[in-house]
């Protein structure tokens, strides 16, 4: 046992998620059973009128998946534009203050950058959803 | 460097430790079911006394089991499986907006160092070297629970939902993670227990709390707090499920059980993002008290809660008050204005951390660089955006 | 519970090392079962599906060789925004249809991906032999690059030696913005100028209450479809350039 238990101390991942995965593994576990206790409970009538997707209450015309519109996927890219921005600020604002004066400048000109990018999104109109 | 974590861990995992992470994962976990047992029915009946109704009054004193009962009932009722859904996927997905919502939970200070069977730990389940950033993390997965939650039923109204709320978590999620920056900025680091502790003692004059809310000019705070609100979908911002106008959104074709996971994980994500709030900007569980004894190991989680609990009512208090956000304004107040915004505070915030003048010099900058881009993109150009909304263009507003 | 065995601190070290053994078999397992479904789901969301275990997978490989932030990056930035961006495409494309895997849209690609895949493994075995390129030894930001957690040592290499790539990251992003905004919009100009064409079966909205507007008839003509020729009561005079196509 004690062995076993150090040698889990010795790796770090295990150390550091530990925690994380048994609450991950019991919120799993929870939604399983009770999808699992559900399964057995509920009562299972087919009728395949049950089964067809709702459409307010009219039979569906043609399937369910059509096309979107590309301005969602303008949206994601701006959005991973700043999530990589977001990802690059986080150790910067770890460090600020070693970094000081000269790690301002750095930031500024990035966030000036990244926000002509979203500036020209504005101006073309891209961010007016209509 | 992994000298920073749980002192639980400092000497060792023995089968004593073990045991006490699995205690604290289970307590925390049934706290968090019957909180949001309670929240729901708590939701429902503040509601009720706003709009002059009474509210759930049946099931137990003051109605107070009513969710237990209708989530009892959801037990017994005939789930079905869309023949055009994408059947792997779609049972699926219940996973993925669930785990996520109780996950983020884990990295939350719920109190300060307590001792047990010989053992000091945090009363926090878990404080990864990532500390915050496993938040964004799991808001980033949660965005798959609803993508593929409306994807999947193969129908058109979750289809529609299913892309709206998805665009709409990320779009806020952006600002999220800019309004957490301005945070680390002020603590110097990831770990939510850092964030604490540099939130404890006393602020100006003594009396003043030491919050982060204060610190950083309460803007960081309200860009959070209005990011996070749209970010677990809550009233105003639930065009997700936006009943009048998508039926039941992006879980019109989930029935019995997996609805109600959908519908825990939503309640869940409430109290997940009140106890982040809390976290960052409210000081956790510091508050005013002994610092041993018993009452010293208690108080905080008393604090806690309450200051949760608070954060709850003002969401209820939204839903009671606000009515739905149109989409385009929504997608408007997120890119318009709470990123720039944010961005535009992050900076004036680190320069005045560098130096006092600089920060006068940045947010000079950035206050006269605001207005001519007011100025350029909303009244140079944008002069027909603030006349009557356009009409209504079926395919396109949404 | 047992009796203190006196274990040498190499004997922890072996089972230390086989813990980790097993957690890298475990994500390894992962990994490849994410690659080869991302290659053989004939269903484009399953793949980007089966693409996100992949990237799981890849951060705990990351998260055991304490590369935490790194982890982090992976699961935020993959997971959280490019399969989300290619979850839209998708459903931009509106694909229902699963795809038939054995159709080669380039004659001879396979083959030459199987060339190719040949090509870079034998890279990197030659790399990993002669150099640390491939194995990376020579990091900057690990448990040899110095005091201080990973997030920290990451920074002040960010923030130093490698300035000019951080900076030139960001032109880089505005170049995909600039670039998705001009290829969006002239999708749109043809959109409205053919609606059958990009509009398939785009299902109505039930959007009954109709935002407060000049006069919004309780249904407006859909504006994408000009040439349906509605009375255009909706529309104030002069405004079509309001519309999608012309403002922008």
């Amino acid at each position: 046992m004690k062995a076993l238990t150090t040698l889990i101390a010795m790796s770090g991942f295990l150390r550091e998620y530990l925690t994380v995965l048994v609450f991950g593994a019991a919120a799993v576990a929870m939604v399983g059973a009770m999808l699992g206790a559900g399964s057995l409970l509920r009562p299972k009538r087919a009728q395949l009128q049950k089964y067809i997707s709702y459409e307010s209450g009219v039979d569906p015309v043609g399937t369910g998946w059509s096309q979107s519109q590309i301005r969602y996927y303008l949206f994601g890219l701006l959005f991973v534009m700043f999530e990589v921005e977001t990802v690059f600020i986080f150790p910067w604002a770890v460090r600020l203050e070693d970094l000081g004066l000269f790690g301002l400048v750095e930031m500024v000109v990035f966030i000036a950058i990244l926000a002509l990018g979203l500036l020209y999104a504005w101006r073309k109109g891209v961010l007016r959803w209509m | 460097m992994l000298a920073a974590g749980d002192p639980l861990f400092a000497d060792g995992v023995d089968l004593t430790v073990v045991l006490i992470v699995i205690a604290k994962t289970v307590v925390v976990f049934g706290a968090m079911l019957v909180s949001v047992l309670l929240l729901i029915w708590f939701e429902r009946k503040l509601v009720a006394d706003m709009q002059a109704r009474i509210g759930p009054n049946r099931a137990g004193k003051f109605g107070v089991l009513q969710t237990l009962a209708d989530g009892i009932k959801l037990f017994f009722k005939e789930d079905f499986l869309p023949t055009q859904a994408d059947r792997r996927v779609y049972r699926l997905a219940p996973y993925l907006a669930t785990v996520p919502a109780f996950l983020s939970f884990a990295i939350v200070p719920i109190g300060g160092t307590v001792t047990i069977a010989g053992h000091q730990t945090r009363l926090q389940l878990a404080d990864p070297p990532v500390g915050i950033l496993f938040l964004l993390a799991m808001s980033s997965i949660a965005v798959y629970g609803v993508m593929l939650a409306g994807w999947s039923s193969g129908s058109k109204y979750p289809l529609l939902g299913a892309v709206r709320g998805s665009a709409q978590m990320v779009s806020y999620e952006a600002a999220l993670g800019l309004s957490t920056v301005a945070v680390v900025l002020v603590t110097g680091s990831l770990l939510t227990s850092d964030i604490v502790a540099g939130q404890s003692g006393e602020g100006l004059f003594g009396i003043i709390p030491n919050w982060n809310v204060l610190r950083l000019g309460f803007i960081p705070f309200v860009v959070f707090f209005i990011a996070g609100t749209a970010e677990s979908n809550r009233p105003p911002f639930d065009l997700v499920e936006a009943e009048q106008e998508l039926v039941g959104g992006f879980h019109t074709e989930y029935s019995a059980l997996r609805f109600a996971l959908f519908f825990l994980a939503e309640f869940m994500n409430t109290i997940t993002i009140s106890a982040i709030m809390v976290t960052l900007f409210l000081g956790g569980p510091s508050g005013p008290g002994p610092d041993s004894g018993l009452i010293g190991a208690l108080l905080p989680v008393f604090w806690f809660l309450l200051k949760v609990f608070a954060m709850l009512c003002v969401f209820v208090w939204l839903r009671a008050t606000l009515p739905r956000f149109r989409y385009d304004r929504l997608m408007d107040l997120g890119w318009k204005k709470l990123i720039p915004l944010s961005l535009a505070w992050l900076l004036i915030q680190a320069a005045f951390l560098v130096d006092v003048k600089w920060g006068i010099v940045v947010f000079t900058g950035a206050a006269v660089m605001g207005v001519l881009l007011w100025r350029a993109m909303e009244v140079g150009h944008g002069a027909t955006e603030h006349e009557a909304p356009a009409p209504p263009k079926f395919q396109e507003v949404r | 519970m047992t009796p203190a065995l006196s274990i040498t601190a190499t004997a922890i070290l072996a089972v230390a090392t086989k813990v980790d053994i097993a957690v890298f078999a475990a994500c390894v397992v992962i990994v490849l079962c994410g690659a080869i479904g991302v290659v053989v789901s004939r269903n484009p969301v399953h793949a980007a599906l089966f693409l996100v275990l992949t990237l799981f997978g890849m951060a705990v490989l990351f998260v055991a060789q304490e590369a935490h932030f790194l982890a982090a990056v992976q699961v935020i930035v993959y997971a959280g925004a490019i399969v989300v961006l290619f979850l839209f495409v998708i459903m931009l494309l509106g694909v229902d249809r699963e795809e038939n895997v054995m159709a080669e849209p380039l004659r001879g690609q396979r083959p030459l991906a199987f060339l190719l895949g040949a090509i870079a493994l034998a890279e990197i075995f030659l790399l990993a032999q002669g150099t640390q390129w491939a194995t990376g030894a020579t990091q900057v930001a690990g448990p040899a690059g110095g005091p201080g957690s990973n997030v920290e040592k990451l920074a002040r290499v960010i923030f130093t030696r490698y300035l000019l790539a951080f900076e030139v990251t960001s032109v880089l992003l505005v170049i995909a913005v600039v670039g998705a905004v001009v290829l969006a919009r002239r999708y749109e100009t043809t959109a409205t100028e053919s609606p059958a064409a990009a509009q398939v079966e785009e299902p109505q909205s039930p959007r009954s209450e109709a935002p407060l507007s000049a006069a919004p008839p309780p249904a407006a003509p859909d504006e994408s479809h000009p040439d349906e020729s509605h009375p255009d009561e909706s529309q104030p005079a002069g405004e079509p350039d309001a519309a999608p196509s012309g403002a922008r």
